[in-house]
């Protein structure tokens, strides 16, 4: 199964899901306060998964290593192995 | 007791590594990685070959790769140009090709790779026994240098939404620095389609879907030094037609 039907199946069994209770589909006869929480909640759903994006990618961003070292460290071996590399007859 | 722990020891050298490197215009980072590849090969000891894949570089890169090989001597450095620009896709083939180790490196030539991470992707494949082992810059000690804030934004946010979408098993999935089994490789490099920069991404997607263990090191990932790259311009929709693609067909 790829992930687009993945996906899909997933969606639509949200979607079954809410549509039975806020609709009443099934005429069970539930509760209102069913109906009146679950109407709302794929905007719940967005809303929140969203926030959850926003804040883990800026997280992410933040605290993205910059590898000051490995930098400096690479500057030097660059110069080392220029060097050498002459030494061995290397002709640029 | 002996005997076993012997034939381990044997086994361990009959392993080869052939590190595959593709050059367009690379003359003053050929020598450089060279070195450095030599430099940490010889510390570690492990059996190695350097297999040089220039597409007709206009800037000479092949005749430093020449110098290289009298240097290093051809059993270190093997050269394999084409004629002409073909792409880094079809280039890694024509490496796999001539490649004589049971084990395949694939990585930049222009430093932003740095080999003293290539020991460690070995001790980790032999501790996992994986299939393949990949550098990533986003998990544990691993990072970028001279990116600005906007260049994280959209390489962080990329990752993100490729993770949510195909759930790959995989933290890095546009990096290239990889180690694999040459078979594994073959048997994945058959199976993938795509172009450039979607190529990295769709192989280890499928090299999840065909049920291989993924292993992961934190590397440093320092920004070109010398040279241009030669991929840009329309990389975000590039990016987005193949993670598309992908979404829909794996
Ligand atoms: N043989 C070959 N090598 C290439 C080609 N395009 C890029 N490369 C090499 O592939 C590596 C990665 O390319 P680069 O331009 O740095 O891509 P970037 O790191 O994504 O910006 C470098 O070692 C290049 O020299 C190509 O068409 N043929
Ligand atoms: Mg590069």
């Amino acid at each position: 199964m790829t992930k687009l039907l993945q996906w899909l199946l997933g969606v639509s069994l949200i979607g079954i899901a809410w549509g039975l209770v806020t609709f009443d589909l099934l005429d069970l006869q539930l509760p209102a306060v069913y109906k009146e929480v679950a109407w709302p909640m794929p905007v719940y759903l967005l809303v929140v998964f969203g926030c959850y994006s926003l804040a883990t990618v800026g997280y992410r961003v933040a605290t993205f290593n910059d590898c000051e070292e490995a930098a400096k460290e690479l500057q030097a071996q660059i110069k080392e192995a220029k060097a050498d590399l002459k030494k061995k007859g290397l002709k640029m | 007791m002996a005997g076993s722990k012997s034939k381990k020891k044997n086994r361990e050298e009959a392993d080869k590594y052939s590190v595959l490197l593709p050059t367009y215009n690379e003359r003053e980072n050929l020598p450089l990685i060279v070195w450095l590849l030599v430099k940490y090969f010889g510390e570690s000891g492990y059996n190695y070959e350097i297999i040089v894949i220039d597409d007709g570089s206009p800037d000479g890169t092949l005749q430093i790769a020449e110098q290289l090989q009298k240097i290093y001597g051809e059993d270190k450095i093997v050269l394999r140009p084409r004629e002409k620009k073909l792409g880094l896709g079809t280039a890694y083939i024509h490496g796999i090709k001539h490649a004589t180790g049971n084990f395949i490196i694939i990585m930049d030539a222009d430093l932003s790779h740095h080999p003293k991470f290539i020991p460690e992707f070995i001790k980790k494949q032999k501790e996992g026994g994986y299939d393949l082992v990949s550098g990533t810059r986003y998990r544990g000690d691993g990072g970028v240098y001279g990116w600005d804030l906007r260049r994280k934004l959209i390489s962080r946010g990329a990752n993100f939404v490729t993770q949510v979408l195909l759930r790959p098993g995989a933290s890095d999935l546009t990096g290239s620095f990889r180690l694999y089994k040459k078979d594994v490789l073959e048997r994945l490099v058959e199976r993938c389609v795509s172009k450039g920069y979607v190529f990295q991404m769709e192989m280890i997607v499928r090299a999840r879907q065909l049920g291989y263990s993924i292993g992961e090191v934190p590397i440093s990932f320092v920004d070109r030094v010398y040279g241009e790259s030669k991929l840009g311009g329309n990389e975000i929709v590039s990016f987005l037609k193949g993670l598309l693609t992908l979404f829909a067909t794996t």
